[in-house]
């Protein structure tokens, strides 16, 4: 996961990074995993900047979904902050750019979402349910986005 | 190109809300 070189760009880019290790910073681990409930390794938990966990990674992930699940918690910490514009580009990002991993669903549901909360446009929630009908049809997020058209 | 991850976590939550950036912690058990 890490040594991929988009992944290491995304993370400089976009998050001051830290970690705790389980036996050489085993004190830190402890008081960390219990802060934020991590119990297991490789968790990733992407803080925004008041440190409140908007997204969790548990488990080793190959690169391409590894780094789709970081661009969406980067989005997702977009949205917390109800920054619509931006959350709404780096949701579309992923659909576009790692469209065949697992996150791209998830982000194609958030981004007529986040359209929506921007604009309050409910054409933004009916060309979303409209575009699962042409991918990701068996997906739980297609389900989620059926409602909407 | 790598990542410089701190451990110092209290340090970089500090930083993260100074420069109003998000935090990216991965507790780790792989060897260093």
């Amino acid at each position: 996961m890490w040594p991929d070189q988009r992944v290491v760009k995304f993370v400089n880019d976009n998050f001051l990074p830290a970690r705790v290790h389980a036996k050489d910073d085993s004190a830190l681990f402890q008081k960390f995993g219990e802060k934020y409930n991590a119990q297991w390794t490789p968790t990733i938990l992407e803080l925004d900047s008041a440190g409140v966990e908007r997204h969790r990674i548990e488990g080793f992930l190959p690169a391409d979904e590894f780094l789709a699940q970081l661009m969406l918690g980067r989005a997702q910490i977009a949205f917390s902050q109800q920054q619509w514009d931006e959350a709404e580009r780096r949701f579309r990002e992923i659909v576009e750019r790692l469209p065949d991993t697992d996150a791209a669903p998830e982000a194609l549901y958030w981004a007529g979402a986040t359209a929506y909360k921007g604009s309050h446009d409910p054409s933004s929630l009916t060309k979303t349910a409209e575009a699962f009908r042409e991918r990701y049809q068996d997906s739980t997020w297609a389900k989620k986005a059926s409602v909407w058209g | 190109m790598e990542i410089n991850f701190a451990h110092d976590v209290d340090n970089v939550l500090k930083q993260a809300s100074q420069l109003n950036k998000p935090v990216l912690l991965d507790f780790s058990a792989a060897p260093m």
